[in-house]
């Protein structure tokens, strides 16, 4: 199991920032379901494996479905070179910089490595669903609202004309 | 098993790479794809907890935030297309005006 988690875990680190260093966005694209499958991957080994197949179906599949199509209808092809982000490199690479060391100190003081995990719950469909069903139903329900108001933006937002 | 430090140490990493695109990059798609990222780096967290807490609690939470990605990219990608159509470009240096 461990050597799963160092293998997948270089795996998702090279494909993001293979997401952020390609400048045709197909290729970004690409990249970025390799990332999404490899989190599959980690998820199985956290012991979610319901959540892992919801991440490859919905995610990698639907979602970047999605993408793919836009960027073929768009018909997006390289991004031109631009002075505009000279401010965003001076100001961002410090700042990011910053948070990442902050955030890694944080881990590394805060949580123990000792910790010892707890027998892993069942996390198949049936247990999450109890859960979802019972536990956090009202916030199901609003997620159906949400997902109707987002069909008829969309619809309404990608009609000819605004 | 792997300790809970690795798992949002690598979860952070992901959040910077997707940062760092969202800044840098001109494409509003790959903008929008970099927001993707960072939204998986916080659900990786999120399983880690979960999974070192010994509940599902986390996953109903990742669960919900995969929905609304969903939600997030369909009227997303509408927006893209209407602006698409009505700028004929995607770079976001030129997408800066309020008004047409």
């Amino acid at each position: 199991m461990v050597p799963v988690f160092y293998i997948f875990a270089a795996l998702t680190i090279i494909a993001a920032l293979s997401v952020i260093l390609q400048r045709t966005p197909v290729y970004s694209a690409l990249s970025l379901i390799v990332v999404l499958c490899s989190l599959a991957v980690l998820y199985v080994s956290l012991g979610a494996k319901f959540l892992a197949v919801i991440q490859v179906i919905v995610y990698a599949g639907a979602i970047m479905v999605l993408f793919v199509l836009v960027i073929m209808l768009l018909n997006a092809g390289r991004e031109r070179h631009t002075e505009g982000s000279r401010l965003a490199r001076w100001l961002g690479v410090p700042l990011l910089a910053a948070f990442l060391v902050e955030i890694l100190s944080v881990i590394w003081n805060g949580l123990s490595s000792g910790a010892v995990a707890p027998p892993a719950p069942d996390a198949g469909p049936a247990a999450v669903g109890a859960l979802l069903f019972r536990h956090y139903v009202l916030p199901f329900e609003v997620t159906s609202i949400l997902i109707l108001v987002a069909i008829l933006g969309a619809v309404v937002l990608a009609k000819k004309q605004l | 098993m792997v300790p809970l430090s690795h798992y949002i140490a690598l979860s952070a990493i992901l959040f910077v790479i997707g940062a760092a695109g969202f800044i840098f990059r001109r494409n509003i798609i790959t903008v929008f794809m970099c927001i993707e990222l960072m939204l998986n780096a916080v659900n990786l967290a999120f399983m880690a907890f979960s999974r070192f807490r010994g509940n599902l609690d986390g996953q109903l939470f990742v669960f919900f935030v995969i929905v609304v990605a969903a939600a997030e990219a369909a009227v997303g990608l509408a927006l893209i297309i209407s602006l698409y159509r009505s700028r004929d470009t995607l770079a976001i240096d030129e997408l800066d005006s309020m008004k047409l």
